[in-house]
């Protein structure tokens, strides 16, 4: 007897397609050791480079000697900027259309600069060999605070552009200013405001924080002069884009350029940029015509490649007098370190900070940012966040909040009265985006009812009572957090780096057996795309998830994209991918019409299989028309079963979501215990929801690390300090609070499966909720805003201040 | 002696007998990935914060960045190759890991798998405190722990019902 037919649950069951939580492809190498990290790989010959670094923040150099370290045993070359020069490489062009020194040419300008690159036999000797290399410095005033960049006395640090009134993004005010960008309606705005009952104003600062993937930046280059050909190994979240660089700067073609991202631990925004150490790599391999290999240790992570945030933002909230809010002002004061190295689309140097008016209703906004040089490490990047949108949603979130004190309202009540409805979507605001969906209102009450805010607030109220009596000496924080973000950069017509447009691909081959190939630009890091794509496929063309390959990261093999970032994964290479999939079936809908010896039109696709339409008993699988594809297709049809969709979205598009975080502060030691976060996220359509629980769980530990802990400082002189993990909070298993997942689905109307990501969502969302819960503790007692990151002595610092504590 | 004047190590590496020559400053981790080639313990932080190096020394984790292979003479070590069986099957914590989700990019993976083996050793019932503490030398930037914490509670579970079983026969 035949086993009975499977029925069309068992058929989905089988696919593991959209919206189910398959286990992930990725993890059978990982749980078994056998990852293929950058540091991992090894070829014969290969050499290990290592830097000689600044220990000013700005110097002069007087004198550079490398002889002692050239005549150590098994040093093969050191190179400086002298050695650079002719091959036009001692300064490389940066992302946002500034230029950054690859080795110090003439002066450092930030602590732990490279200053020269040590080629040895292994890296234990380049160590040796870094230490032997002599660098007479003549130190320079250092410029440390950025709201003194601007001063008529201020040092001057960028002498190479000190005569330059025009900037990459228009006129230059000082010789350390970089750009300023203005956005919105300014003489509208200044007249609400003078006629607007209520308006605050509060300087927020968003703190220089660092990405700290757990694997560091590294490259591997191998230069093949007989073939001509370069292969580079790196840490790449953008592949494609590494490849176009690399022959620019180099002059190799770039057919002649390989460029291979393979396993990264981690990016975070922080394998964005191209830094030194890769391009020292490259000329070290093309000179000595060995591979070389170059391995970043965490101090250099965090002290040289990649910083993120560091915005100081002044915002303004105009309103009426029962909380509608009738306007927004807001002027950034950006710190860009030594060299402008920011990661955002060209025509975008403060990224889409413009989100700021975040998910409300707000008829009138005007926003300028002024970025500026400083004595500071390069970068910029958005540390697991669109570009600069989780600045944008601090600096809302926070002032919105403020603006409940002024008024006496609950926060959550004012934000309920403010953020935009269902109706009004898509909704364009005041500094000029276009929201996709949403169904804010929804979320939020949502979020409160789980939650049973009423009752915190109630209980909240008897724990100040108690705290006035004396009965306790904790004070109770809640945190609410309602976020826009906008993702997946990005239409043509507005996003491009270095001229090429921010387009995403999908290349999809089906083989004859019923099995595949797919071939993305992005490039995971983490984020599971060997799982997910295998997912969207399968719903698509009815082949099972588990018998679909992805690849990425191979320039060589993968079509051109521009990389995993700002959450554009999904909602750009994702669509590609959907749309090559429909490609493959519609392909596969005519050659199984031509199977059953029917018309196209009379087929109709089920899950795994293409029916005649009333007659679900006669049926070709999948399976079977992949066979056919290869033997007996239509006449005229070319054989063979393949898509390729370069996808160039129309919108980004704009996930939100609403965080209520619940916290305890002992006021005597400033040390803050979370005691509940609930986060629901709206994504639009899910299509692995264990994945997207991991990414929020992951996103928030990042924010509560950031919001409670981390910074990287610099002192007067210019030294950056706490660039270990000794100082550096990662939080561990211990500090890290239970996460409460929940989530509403709006999907995208404009994207072909209404996904609009979600990685980075967390960390957008959740940095606001956090601060505005430990500021919330303090609130009756009259703080409208306290300076990130709360740890335990700025809380305690705050509590004193107010005279809770001796 | 000088710390880069060769000498010769020995020790049992997932059950396996190696030896080399080695210069006395060179560091268990890069003894086992340059010399053995087992690339699954990662260096993450070079200060002993991060754990991605972590391995089993003698019948205690170890972050082999700061263990000198010559500290190691002689000694049993268990890194993330020796994690599955003889026969190629998972060890419960690897299929747990897989099952709960319990990683994402990857790299802190096998650290934190191999010092969850040894905390299981020592601590065969552990609350989520407990594990949360356990594993708190380790560090994963992906995760927020939840998951792992998921894993190796249902790896503790899995491994004493393979025992009473094994018990029971």
């Amino acid at each position: 007897m035949n086993a009975p037919a499977p029925t069309r649950a068992e058929r989905e069951a089988a696919l593991k397609g959209m919206g189910f939580a398959r286990r992930r492809t990725e993890d059978a190498r990982f749980i078994q050791g056998k990852g293929n990290y950058v540091d991992d790989l090894k070829l014969p010959g290969m050499l290990f480079g290592d830097f000689v670094r600044s220990p000013y923040g700005h110097a002069r150099i007087k004198k550079i000697d490398v002889s002692k370290a050239a005549a150590l045993p098994g040093v093969k070359a050191v190179l400086t900027a002298e050695e650079l020069k002719p091959v036009k490489l001692a300064w490389m062009p940066t992302l946002a259309g500034d230029v950054q020194m690859v080795l110090a040419d003439g002066k450092v300008l930030f602590a732990n600069q490279e200053v020269a690159f040590v080629i040895a036999e292994d890296r234990y000797i380049a160590a040796d060999a870094v230490e032997l290399v002599e660098v007479e410095y003549e130190p320079l005033p250092p410029l440390v605070d950025p709201f003194k960049s601007m001063a008529s006395d201020a040092p001057i640090l960028r002498e190479d552009i000190k005569d330059k009134l025009d900037g990459a993004h228009g006129k230059r005010k000082h010789p350390n200013h970089i750009f300023e960008w203005v956005v919105g309606d300014k003489e509208a705005t200044d007249r609400v405001f003078a006629g607007a009952p209520v308006t605050v104003k509060e300087l927020i600062s968003y703190q220089r924080v660092h990405p700290a993937p757990l694997e560091t930046c590294a490259s591997v280059a191998s230069m093949d002069k007989i073939k001509g050909e370069l292969t580079v190994w790196g840490t790449f979240q953008a592949p494609h884009v590494v490849r176009t660089v690399a022959a620019i700067l180099s002059g190799i073609p770039e057919h002649k350029i390989r460029i291979i991202s393979p396993d990264i631990g981690g990016g975070f925004g922080n394998k964005v940029g191209v830094y030194p150490g890769y391009v020292c790599s490259i000329v070290a391999s093309i000179v000595l015509g060995v591979p070389v290999k170059w391995v970043e240790d965490r101090i250099e992570n965090l002290s040289a490649t990649a910083f993120a945030r560091d915005y100081h933002m002044t915002a303004e909230l105009a309103a009426t007098s029962d909380g509608k809010i009738l306007g927004l002002r807001c002027h950034v004061l950006a710190d860009h370190g030594a060299f402008d190295a920011c990661a955002d689309p060209s025509k975008y140097p403060a990224g889409f900070f413009n989100i700021v008016t975040g998910s409300y209703d707000i008829p009138v906004a005007h926003l300028a940012v002024d970025g500026v040089y400083t004595n500071k490490a390069p970068g910029g990047v958005a540390y697991r966040c669109s570009f600069r949108v989780t600045e944008a949603a601090y600096c809302i979130e926070r002032i919105v909040d403020v603006l409940a004190r002024k008024l006496n309202m609950d926060p959550a009540e004012l934000r309920l009265k403010n953020l935009i409805k269902t109706e009004q979507f898509p909704y364009k605001s005041a500094l000029g985006w276009e929201y996709d969906s949403g169904n804010y209102a929804t979320a939020l009450n949502k979020a409160m009812e789980t939650v049973g805010y009423s009752a915190l607030r109630e209980e909240q109220r008897r724990n100040r009572a108690d705290f006035q009596n004396g009965k306790t000496r904790t004070l109770m924080g809640i945190g609410v957090a309602f976020f826009t973000e906008i993702v997946g950069a990005g239409p043509s017509r507005n996003c491009d780096i270095l001229g090429i447009a921010m387009f995403d691909s999908a290349e999809i081959r089906v083989h004859p057996t019923g099995a595949a190939i797919a071939r993305f630009g992005t490039k995971s890091q983490g984020q599971a795309h060997e799982t997910t794509y295998a997912q969207i496929i399968a719903t698509e063309t009815g082949i099972p998830a588990d018998m679909i390959a992805v690849e990425e990261g191979d320039t060589s093999t993968a079509p051109y994209g521009l990389g995993t970032y700002g959450s554009r994964s999904t909602p750009v290479a994702g669509a590609a991918c959907a749309r090559a999939a429909r490609k493959i079936q519609a392909k596969a809908r005519k050659i199984a019409a031509h199977l059953m010896e029917v018309g196209e039109k009379d087929v109709e696709f089920d899950v795994d299989r293409f029916q005649v339409k009333g007659l679900p008993e006669k049926f070709k699988t999948m399976k079977e028309v992949c066979w056919a594809a290869y033997n007996n297709v239509p006449p005229g049809m070319e054989p063979g079963l393949e898509a390729v969709d370069y996808y160039d979205p129309p919108n980004m598009t704009y996930p939100f979501g609403a965080y209520i975080c619940v916290l305890d502060i002992d006021v005597d030691t400033g040390s803050t215990k979370v005691r509940r976060f609930y986060a629901l996220d709206d994504c639009g359509t899910r299509i692995n929801p264990m994945v997207i629980e991991g990414q929020v769980h992951g996103g928030l530990t990042e924010a509560f690390g950031i919001a409670m802990g981390q910074e990287i400082a610099y002192d007067a002189t210019g030294n950056v300090q706490g660039v270990t993990l000794m100082d550096y909070f990662l939080p561990t298993a211990v500090e890290t609070p239970f996460w409460e997942t929940d989530h509403t689905v709006t999907p995208s109307p404009h994207h072909p499966i209404g996904a609009k990501g979600v990685g980075e969502s967390p960390n957008v969302g959740g940095v606001p909720a956090f601060s505005n819960a430990v500021i919330d503790a303090f609130a009756h007692l009259g703080v409208t805003h306290l300076q990130m990151p709360h740890d335990a002595w700025r809380v305690w610092k705050a509590a004193q201040k107010l005279g809770l504590v001796g | 002696m000088s710390a880069d004047a060769k000498v010769r190590v020995a020790m049992t590496v997932n059950g396996r007998q190696v030896s080399a020559e080695v210069e006395s400053r060179t560091l268990l981790i890069h003894f086992l990935r340059e010399n053995l080639n087992l690339t699954g313990p990662h260096i993450g932080c070079d200060t002993s914060h991060c754990g991605a190096c972590t391995v089993d020394l003698d019948g205690k984790s170890v972050k082999s960045c700061t263990v000198f292979a010559v500290q190691a003479e002689g000694a049993q070590v268990l890194t993330i190759e020796g994690m599955a069986a003889a026969d190629g099957s998972l060890h419960p914590l690897q299929a747990a890991f897989h099952e709960h989700h319990g990683l994402q990019c990857g790299f802190c993976t096998p650290g934190m798998i191999t010092r969850a083996h040894r905390l299981l050793q020592e601590n065969p019932h552990p609350t989520e405190a407990e594990i949360r503490m356990g594993i708190s030398g380790n560090i994963c930037r992906c995760t927020g722990y939840q998951n792992i914490v998921k894993a190796i509670s249902a790896a503790a579970e899995t491994i004493a019902g393979l025992k009473k079983e094994e018990a029971a026969e």
